[in-house]
């Protein structure tokens, strides 16, 4: 007879180990099931994790997680192909408890949160990829997996399974996601000794840098690149949407390469050694792209339910809320004995209330117009590098003559009234 | 039948990396897994099992998180696990590693006695494979290294049947029980887990042993102190001395090479097939 | 344990039918160095059944000493009876040093006898030298999947062992007039104590010796480009009557089968002439084909590190050169009527 558990949870990524960890703590019998050959082997992320959601599961978790650098000054950078217009903060209250964010290896991330989950009393199997949900009578009663004798059953299943889930679109929660409606982004684990990183980003040891990169770094396509401190090691990564990518016939790995080599990112990394080397969608679709994200006896969590915010760049913490909230119903749930659709969709409900949705919805026009329009990446960014370059140039030139100068050469070059518009619908888009 | 099957937990070779200034393991790039050759040691138990019933218990020797490779066997379809952990046996080489497994291994065959144990033909963070047979020594019982196959158990005469792997070829071999075995990858598969099995695992708790759940331990030859050997120094190897680069044209390059060659008496001589 | 007792370097004569496995003899010739360093004499011990007419041969090449146990029991190798027959010779004339082959049974034996004298054992080393002055040995072996080399040192315990991986060392010429001394030592073992019996010995030199067997090899590497240029390799060593190989890229990509690959993990080969076309030269690959006679490599980049170990170097395209040695090759063959032999 296969086992009966209380909930499944599909994918030990922080979405499902969440909600794995929220309702084994409350004392539900779960089982998480994971394809990797441990969490977070398979698992990419630029590495910026936020303590407050983290903080909401396990108070003081940066006391015994393995975190890499807490991040105490973050940077932007619009980059043209020889020049950076930078700006940022650096703040030394961010470098002490609580702390703000942090960056992390999610291979070691990962597999230190589902050992606490674990810890906690769920159970949790790796190497094993779920082929589908079973469903009987319009309720998902359990999962098939890839194992012989490899069906288990529970009350309820969470889907955490990551940007693609393969398993909501086999229950028509969602399509096909479309390549606008995703980002194919890569990155490597670049090794390189910790005084060398301190030295070239100005930290001790125990602080960290982020710098996220616009413009060049993506030969103008919309998207965004970005440099990260670990303790030992950078993370280096660019990505733009697949359908930018498809459009300009970019190959994913030859846009990593450029920007190794772009003279303003080389010295930063020069003489560090390759580590690793991956390649992930990040659903960016946002607001409009939510799929369902309840059914009969399933729930759907994290990038499976295109829960991330492209502009800034979070998704680890929208993925751990929605696996907390996930969860607290499920809790409820099973208190009531009521695993019905209505009953599961209090879930959908506390999302849409949250700062998850809220927030996905604020940017909602936001990457459908950058990708509309792509002046933004491909003119403004070089425009405002030329701009930079000539003001602070000493030349004996008035600086009241080159600010006129500079707006006269931008509105020549794409004219007044058309600046206006973009400036316009950039401001309202992200407004 | 009741077999022990001997299980390490080592770091991944194939992803291990060194530095090259302080010759050290960089482990952060090395996940922690269950030895290959012991993987296949404890497939092969199952496979006997499943032709004779009884029991699988697997034994390790190291720090507390090797409970892993001891989950992982359960996985492959072993039944109970011992890890022997202390700081005592810390350091050990071959020796005294084989010595702290034997004491294990007595006092599990006091609970159940032990027909068969199998070892995987060596760990790859040492590539020794001296560890098996230094426990058949001092269990006194006889090894039969870098087995292929398991032809028979005859389990009324307590004898197996084995074909064991030779420099060019093999050899088949009789053995009276109990015995121990060291295992080559060739002699299985390994079986995808079913799912029974993985919960199983999930669920199982090792049993844990320091040394003093262990009897008539002489603590002096445990760990570093037991063992005589001790790593001098670690380098890279050294490289040969680089010899002469030719050079001109692709046709001149190959009409020395080939002149060189025929000045070389000694490497080759033309024999007429006429 | 008074470690001034122990004089004298071993070498474990492992034989097989009545031959002697070559590469005893090559530790003959590793066990001389460090003999005549240490200034005593070399030993080697012979087990089996009617070997004494190996004896000769033990000496002469380099061997001042040969021990030796003649018994039917030990016929063929097993543990339990070869080890009493090592414990009773090293207990009794206690050498200071005893080296083995790696192969199964060099490995097998020495692990026994190693838990039985409570000493220390180096596996698969592959450089050995002493430290005169402690009489130390000093034996050498890669770690970690081969990306570095450990020295291992027994200091407290006697005697001092390892197993020595074959085609490692260098045999000395043997010399057919040298002298030595021959010690034979009786055992009283019988059949029915012994607890394991071998039923059959299969030789079975297949495809796999082949390799390690090849006077010539003409191996390519990843710089081949794909399957089919990898077909040039083929033609090269078919013209020469080489054996083909192929580094770990090479058989991963599925353009040989993993008993052609050379290196580490695949094997260790000493032919005559290694041609390494297309081959970068990682340690991994280098291990496993350094000690061959003559290595020729081709490669487009100078810096290949294959160049550092390579005795003649082309920097070039592979597409380019291999077809006309090829060419050249033929012509000679040609010219002279003949195959190339390389006995
Ligand atoms: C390059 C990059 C940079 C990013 N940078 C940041 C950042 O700096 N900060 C931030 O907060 N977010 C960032 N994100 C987003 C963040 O990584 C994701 O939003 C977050 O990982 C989502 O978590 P999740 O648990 O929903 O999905 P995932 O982390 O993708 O986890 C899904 C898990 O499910 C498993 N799985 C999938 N299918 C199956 C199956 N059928 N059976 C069993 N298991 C399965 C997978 O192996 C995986 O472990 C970044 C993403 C990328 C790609
Ligand atoms: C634990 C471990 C064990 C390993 N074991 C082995 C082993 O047993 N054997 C082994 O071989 N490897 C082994 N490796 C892999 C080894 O590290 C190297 O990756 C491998 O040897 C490289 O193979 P290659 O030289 O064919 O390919 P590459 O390193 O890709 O080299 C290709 C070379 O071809 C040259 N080239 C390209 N085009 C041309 C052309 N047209 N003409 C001429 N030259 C050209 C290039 O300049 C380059 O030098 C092991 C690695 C590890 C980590
Ligand atoms: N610490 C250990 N715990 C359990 N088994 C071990 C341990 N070390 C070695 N072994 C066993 O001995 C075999 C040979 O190991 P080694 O001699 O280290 O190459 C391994 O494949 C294991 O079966």
């Amino acid at each position: 007879m296969p086992e009966k558990f209380d909930v499944i949870v599909v994918g030990a990524g922080p979405a499902g180990t969440s909600c794995a960890y929220t309702c084994a703590k409350n004392g539900l019998n779960v089982l998480l099931i994971e394809r990797g050959e441990y969490p977070g082997a398979k698992n990419v992320m630029g590495g910026v994790l936020y303590r407050q959601q983290m903080e909401e599961l396990i108070p003081d978790f940066w006391k015994e997680a393995p975190l890499e650098r807490p991040v105490i000054e973050q940077r932007f950078w619009m980059m043209d192909k020889e020049s950076v217009l930078s700006f940022g903060y650096k703040g030394l209250e961010w470098g002490v408890e609580p702390y703000n964010n942090f960056t992390v290896l999610r291979a070691q991330f990962d597999q230190w949160f589902a050992k606490k989950a674990v810890e906690a009393g769920a159970l949790l199997i790796t190497e094993t990829v779920v082929t589908e949900c079973i469903v009987e009578d319009g309720k998902v009663v359990g999962v098939r997996t890839d194992r012989p004798d490899g069906e288990v059953f529970a009350d309820v299943v969470v889907l955490a399974d990551g940007v693609n889930s393969l398993l909501s679109k086999q229950l028509g929660f969602h399509k096909e996601f479309r390549p606008d409606e995703v980002a194919l982004t890569v990155m490597e684990v670049v090794n390189l000794p910790k005084d060398k990183i301190n030295d070239r980003f100005n930290l001790e040891d125990n602080q960290g840098c982020t710098i996220e990169i616009f413009g060049d770094s993506t030969k103008g396509n919309l998207g965004t690149a970005f440099l990260y401190t670990n303790k030992e090691s950078l993370n280096i990564g660019v990505g733009t949407t697949l359908s930018s990518m498809i459009k300009a016939k970019m190959k994913p790995y030859e846009l990593l390469d450029y920007l190794k080599n772009h003279p303003m990112v080389k010295p930063f990394i020069a003489g560090g050694e390759s580590a690793e080397y991956l390649a992930h969608l990040i659903p960016e679709g946002g607001y409009r792209s939510v799929p369902k994200v309840a059914g009969n006896g399933v729930i759907v969590v994290g990038d499976a339910a295109q829960l991330v915010n492209a502009i800034h760049r979070e998704g680890s913490n929208m993925a751990m809320h929605s696996g907390l909230l996930a969860a607290e119903t499920v809790i409820e749930a099973h208190r009531l004995g009521n695993f019905s659709q209505s009953m599961l969709n209090n879930y959908r409900e506390a999302l849409y209330n949250s700062f998850i949705i809220k927030d996905l919805e604020k940017y909602k026009d936001a990457a459908h117009t950058f990708e509309k329009y792509p002046q933004y990446f491909k003119e403004y960014v070089p425009m405002m590098n030329q701009a930079a370059s000539k003001f602070f140039t000493v030349d004996g030139t008035p600086k009241r003559d080159k600010q006129k100068q500079i707006i006269k050469n931008m509105t020549s070059q794409r004219g007044t009234l058309r600046v206006l518009q973009d400036l316009y619908r950039a401001w309202k888009a992200v407004k | 039948m009741h077999i022990v099957v001997c299980v390490k937990q080592v770091p991944d070779t194939k992803i291990i990396k060194i530095n090259p200034k302080t010759n050290t393991l960089d482990r952060r790039s090395a996940p922690a897994i269950l030895n290959p050759y012991d993987a296949h040691a404890v497939q092969e138990a199952v496979k006997i099992k499943e032709k004779t019933g009884g029991t699988i218990s697997v034994l390790s020797m190291g720090p507390p998180q090797a409970t892993a490779v001891i989950k992982k066997s359960v996985e492959i379809g072993a039944d109970q696990g011992y890890l022997i952990s202390d700081r005592a046996f810390a350091g050990a080489d071959t020796l005294a590693t084989s010595y702290a497994l034997s004491k294990a291994l007595e006092r599990i065959a006091k609970e159940l006695p032990i027909d068969m144990i199998i070892c995987g033909k060596h760990a790859i963070d040492g590539d020794t494979g001296q560890v098996g047979p230094g426990i058949a020594r001092r269990l006194d019982i006889p090894p039969v290294t870098n087995v292929i196959e398991v032809t028979e158990v005859n389990e009324r005469e307590k004898t197996v049947l084995i074909k064991r792997k030779l420099t060019n070829g093999y050899e088949l071999v009789q053995s009276e029980m109990p015995c121990l075995l060291t295992v080559e990858k060739e002699i299985n598969d390994i079986e995808y887990s079913p799912m029974p099995n993985m919960i199983s695992a999930a669920r199982y708790e090792p049993i844990i042993w320091a040394v003093d759940d262990l009897e008539n331990v002489d603590r002096s030859q445990l760990g570093l102190k037991g063992s005589p050997t001790v790593v001098g120094k670690m380098f890279t190897p050294p490289r040969p001395e680089g010899g002469k680069k030719l050079d001109g044209s692709a046709d001149e390059q190959v009409s020395q090479l080939m002149d060189i060659l025929m000045e070389k008496k000694d490497l080759f001589t033309l024999q007429s097939t006429k | 344990m008074n470690l001034d007792d122990y004089r004298g370097v071993w070498v474990f004569i492992e034989q097989n039918d009545g031959k002697i496995e070559d590469v005893s003899l090559e530790l003959l010739g590793a066990g001389k160095k460090l003999a005549d360093k240490l200034e005593v004499p070399l030993g080697g011990f012979l087990l089996g059944n009617q070997i004494r007419p190996l004896a000769n041969q033990v000496i002469s090449y380099g061997a001042d000493e040969v021990y030796l146990i003649d018994h039917p029991v030990l016929k063929d190798y097993r543990t339990e009876s070869y080890m009493s027959g090592v414990m009773l010779l090293a207990q009794k004339y206690m050498p200071e040093i005893i080296l083995y082959g790696a192969t199964p049974n060099g490995k097998d034996l020495a692990s026994a006898v190693a838990t039985d004298l409570v000493t220390g054992l180096t596996a698969d080393t592959t450089m050995l030298d002493v430290d005169v002055d402690n009489r130390l040995l000093e034996a050498s072996r890669p770690a970690f999947g081969g990306n570095i080399m450990a020295t291992i040192l027994c200091k407290k315990h006697r005697p001092q062992m390892a197993t020595v991986r074959p085609k490692v060392m260098k045999a000395l010429e043997p010399d057919a007039v040298r002298q030595g001394k021959i010690i034979e030592e009786k055992i009283a073992l019988n059949e029915e104590e012994m607890r394991t019996k071998v039923l059959q010995i299969v030789n079975d030199v297949t495809k796999k010796a082949k390799l390690a067997d090849a006077h010539v090899i003409v191996c390519g590497g990843k710089g081949m480009g794909d399957l089919q240029n990898f077909q040039l390799i083929h033609e090269l060593a078919e013209t020469i009557g080489a054996s083909a190989g192929g580094t770990r890229d090479v058989v991963e990509a599925g353009w040989l089968p993993h008993e052609q690959q050379v290196g580490q993990t695949g094997e260790t080969v000493t032919p005559k002439i290694y041609f390494a076309i297309g081959v970068s030269g990682a340690i991994q690959h280098v291990v496993g084909m350094k000690n061959s006679e003559f290595i020729i490599a081709i490669n487009k980049d100078p810096n290949a590190p294959i160049f550092d170990v390579a005795t003649y170097g082309i920097v070039g395209d592979a597409m380019e050169i291999v077809p006309k040695l090829i060419e050249q090759f033929k012509k000679l063959k040609a010219e002279k009527g003949g195959e190339l032999s390389y006995a």
